[in-house]
């Protein structure tokens, strides 16, 4: 942050803004569709994203990556038939400061020094004045290696035939356990164990990772590009290139999608620009074309999951063991993170007298896995709404039924031992859900016509939940500061570090910030995304924005009114004019005007990060999805022919806006469950292209039915929760609970390929049944 | 120094791009998406994938929608180019324009320009398509954010608007 803190600094609690929700009409701005802040230069082409700035002087930048998984470099040559002195080339030794991408841990080098640990590490820089010399030039730098063995799987990892990080290959484990589970398994009628994996998945936001860096002497180093998080960059540009903070600055531009793709990489492409632009004293471009993107940055963590419940006859169930594992990759990145939601999230919305989950992130020589919208929760919810279907079939139960007895009720405790003050009712959510995609009905009907033909028609369900806000105690040390600014012409402008990226921050933020002050969403706008102008408001993710963010905009928006008030330049109601003349003069009187509010914890929330055990989240979104599809016996493909999405996620900020959340998280859901296949060779990404790494079009997909319970939320602004992930976690469970019902063959890992359907039928001898059946009745 | 755009000579072409004449010095396979975007500064049609998958460098040549990157710039000699610059009059957007903006089919943006003008090229050939015909119509345009819902209802919108003015 740099000169931001002047005249007023005035820290507001979450807790005071209640209190100060005064609104000059009734005509709301909160819940209503208004207008995108951004969609006109969206629509008319004029956003500006980081390939289309050019800046005076620019140079091009590449990176020269690994070959090989793992092992030592021995000698770097440069092959004849270029004229290397045209091109700027950076190395390790290079780097002003610390060789790492600082984040949880700093074990992630900027440049692989001697030993390289994955394909695709970053080795080399270069860059030029002409972008199309790059391509040949690292082509010709010759790397010699001394191979070593490598482990790509979790498997390998846990074997540890080769140990390829710390003592153990294990980046972090977690126990959460509640209850006594050993000696559950005597009471038990049923025991039901079984193993559920998922695949890696690209995030592929369609404009690729990219940045723009200049320094100078005196102001230090500056970069521009598409990113999620500016103060990330901060913190590593700054121990990088051994800066002090008001001599690194991160500007975001217009970002064309993310989804936690943009979360952590773009701080080594930063980093990369950045050592660029010093050596070369001129502005570095460097952005990656999709296979460079697709194969060298980060992805959904691959996972496995294993489930041992102990259940009564009566299908409740008594308690379990959850072994929860991911692939976090060859470095520590977010790996603690993603697995600390996935464990939290393991045991659905479920409740467990007792359970024990045990989680671990191991190491491999694949390039490191990340941030990837659920971030841990698709993957250990879709093991639990596989495992509850496998319940009810073992108990004789439906899978609606053995869900209904066991669904979570306000007052009980979830795994974590979190008490459930929400009233949430997940049976009436289910219902809902059930008779808006007459599930029944067509249950029936399926069951008498896949008797005959080659199609076959399923219907499936998944219950679930999704924590909004940091895990734990992640808020706390966060400690997010807003700011709100009156500026001298009157207007309102909104200071954080959210940023944009297709999600609606900059629309939301500035509708909480209207709704404070009594004023028009047309004079509220946010300040562009630039450490120079901005606090730090914390990483947008983790579905955050809306309900934290949004509280702390609400706060500070409330302090700019009281400010005027009790300067007497303010009466308690006003007009848009008299707010204005107000705010003016107080600029004139004071200098600059700006309120802000710091995030501090609800009073009486508990969290024990030893033990694991305590208020995981502040709030929970709560869901039950319906799927339908079909599968053509002839192809094996599967098509999701309709899809209900019910979901209750507190107050309703902007309905097209969380409606298009939800369709986009649920589409991308589709292709995990069902298209999008990571080919690895030797942790190398086999598929680094949109043509044979494949994700729904517009042709593949459904229409997806958005529905909203609103119980509201005493945490978030206007009562939001947050909402951004949760259309994640639900789909691919229920696409695959549907094949099973269609089938009456179960399967356990996605991605689904229509390969992998045929492989199995032909396994049990149902493919050649179906077309002989087939022929005749059609 | 050879280098991927081919041929090191540069020739002349001349072409209408948005409805003004243009005469430029390029290399013959330079692709059109990198003429528009670094000599004429149109920057509305983006690169997502530079193997014509993703429909984000989108433009209309003669009337037919074409991937700017797979098209060497040579073959757009004599041409009519319509980019997303040139598809709105004045201060007034177009119908589709509009119709994205109303029904949430834009978010982050980054399809949105090649979006449109499939969409477009879409309603030229059929003017009140089924939401079946948009899906298909669209197909060839990559979109990761929407899950291209509240784009099929942006265009059925605008053609709704066109039909009754």
């Amino acid at each position: 942050m740099g000169a931001v803190c002047h005249t007023l600094s005035r820290i507001c609690t979450p807790g005071r803004a209640a209190n100060f929700e005064i609104r000059m009409n009734s005509a709301r701005i909160v819940g209503k569709s208004v207008p995108r802040k951004e969609g006109r230069d969206k629509v008319t082409g004029k956003s500006h994203y980081v390939d289309d700035m050019v800046l005076p002087n620019m140079l091009f930048g590449a990176t020269v990556r690994s070959q090989i998984p793992r092992g030592r470099i021995k000698k770097i040559s440069f092959a004849a038939g270029i004229n290397w002195d045209e091109f700027v080339i950076v190395s390790a030794k290079d780097i002003p400061g610390k060789n790492c991408i600082s984040l949880i841990g700093d074990d992630q080098p900027c440049l692989a020094n001697e030993i390289v640990s994955h394909p695709e590490e970053p080795i080399l820089l270069l860059a030029h004045p002409d972008r199309h010399c790059l391509a040949k030039a690292v082509q010709a730098v010759e790397i010699e290696y001394e191979p070593w063995l490598a482990i790509f799987t979790i498997e390998e990892s846990e074997h540890r035939s080769e140990t390829v990080w710390g003592n153990d290959n294990v980046f972090k484990t977690y126990v959460i356990e509640k209850g006594d589970v050993d000696s559950i398994w005597a009471k038990a009628d049923f025991i039901v164990e079984a193993e559920y994996t998922t695949g890696a998945q690209e995030q592929l936001y369609i404009e690729n990772n990219g940045m723009i860096a200049a320094f100078d002497a005196d102001k230090g180093i500056t970069v521009w590009g598409s990113l999620q998080c500016p103060y990330y960059i901060h913190k590593a540009l700054m121990a990088l290139c051994n800066l002090p903070a008001e001599k690194v600055r991160v500007v975001q531009m217009e970002t064309g999608g993310a989804f936690g793709g943009k979360e952590e990489y773009p701080s080594i492409i930063a980093a990369h620009a950045a050592l660029l632009a010093i050596k070369s004293g001129r502005p570095v471009k460097l952005v990656y074309d999709r296979m460079e993107d697709m194969a060298a940055t980060t992805k959904r963590h691959p996972s496995r999951t294993r489930h041992r419940t102990a259940v009564s006859k009566d299908g409740k169930i008594l308690g379990g063991e959850i072994e929860f594992t991911i692939d976090g990759g060859a470095y520590l990145t977010l790996s603690p993170v993603v697995l600390s939601r996935g464990a939290i999230h393991a045991g659905g919305p479920y409740y467990w007298p007792s359970i024990r989950i045990l989680a671990k992130a191991v190491a491999t020589n694949a390039p490191p896995h990340g941030a990837f919208r659920g971030f841990g929760a698709p993957q250990s919810l879709f093991a639990m709404e596989r495992h509850m279907d496998r319940i009810a079939q073992v108990v004789g139960l439906s899978p609606t039924e053995v869900r209904r007895r066991n669904f979570l009720q306000p007052g009980e405790t979830t795994t974590t031992e979190q008490i459930v003050r929400e009233q949430i009712d997940l049976k009436k959510l289910l219902d809902r859900a059930l008779h808006i995609s007459e599930y029944q009905e067509k249950k029936l009907r399926f069951t008498k016509e896949n008797q005959h033909g080659n199609i076959r028609k399923g219907m499936g369900i998944a219950a679930f939940l999704h924590g909004a806000g940091f895990t734990g105690s992640g808020e706390r040390y966060l400690s997010s500061v807003v700011g709100v600014e009156g500026c001298a012409d009157g207007n309102v402008c909104v200071l954080v570090s959210s940023t944009e990226f297709g999600q609606g921050t900059k629309t939301i933020l500035s509708q909480i910030a209207a709704e404070a002050l009594g004023l028009p969403y047309e004079s509220v706008c946010l300040a562009q995304a630039d450490t120079m102008e901005v606090p730090n408001s914390g990483p947008t993710v983790a579905s955050r924005t809306a309900m934290v963010v949004g509280k702390l905009v609400q706060s500070a928006a409330l302090g700019i009114r009281q400010t005027l008030i009790s300067s007497n330049l303010l009466r308690e109601s006003y007009s848009l004019d008299e707010f204005r003349r107000a705010c003016k003069q107080y600029v004139k009187e004071h200098g600059e005007f700006r309120s802000w509010s710091r995030y501090e914890p609800p009073t009486g929330v508990f969290w024990d990060d030893e033990k694991y055990r305590g208020e995981a989240y502040a709030a929970y979104a709560w869901a039950v999805y319906v799927a339908e599809v079909t599968i053509d016996l002839t192809t094996y493909s599967v098509s999701v022919d309709d899809f209900v999405a019910l979901q209750e996620v507190g107050k309703v900020l902007h309905p097209l806006l969380a409606e298009g959340q939800v369709v986009g998280g649920v589409a991308q859901a589709i292709g995990f469950a069902l298209y999008e296949k990571v080919v690895w060779q030797n942790g190398r990404m086999q598929n680094s292209q949109m043509t044979n790494y494949i994700m729904p079009t517009a042709s593949d997909l459904p229409p997806i039915r958005v529905f909203f319970e609103e119980l509201g939320n005493v945490y978030g602004a206007y009562g939001a929760k947050g909402i951004g992930e949760l259309p994640m976690d639900g789909p691919a469970p229920a696409i695959v609970n549907a094949i099973e019902d269609a089938l009456g063959v179960s399967f356990d890992s996605i991605p689904l390929l229509p390969e992998d359907i045929m492989d199995r039928l032909n396994a049990n001898g149902m493919a050649l049944a179906s077309q002989e059946n087939g022929g005749g009745g059609r | 120094m050879s280098n991927s755009v081919g041929s090191r000579s540069k020739v002349n072409i001349s072409l209408t791009v948005n409805g003004e004449p243009k005469t430029l010095s390029v290399y013959p396979m330079e692709r059109l998406l990198d003429v528009l975007r670094l000599d004429l500064g149109l920057t509305g049609a983006k690169e997502g994938c530079g193997e014509g998958e993703c429909g984000s460098c989108s433009v209309l040549m003669d009337g037919m929608l074409v991937n700017s990157c797979l098209v060497p710039v040579l073959q757009s000699a004599g041409s009519n180019i319509v980019t997303i610059e040139g598809l709105q009059a004045g201060e007034t957007l177009h119908a589709l324009q509009q119709a994205f903006l109303d029904c949430g089919g834009a978010q982050c943006g980054i399809c949105t320009p090649g979006m449109i003008l499939a969409a477009s090229h879409l309603l030229s050939a059929i003017p009140e398509p089924t939401s079946e015909e948009i899906r298909e119509g669209l197909a060839g345009n990559l979109c990761r954010c929407t899950g291209y819902s509240q784009i099929v209802e942006a265009v059925a919108e605008a053609a709704r608007r066109r039909m009754t003015p």
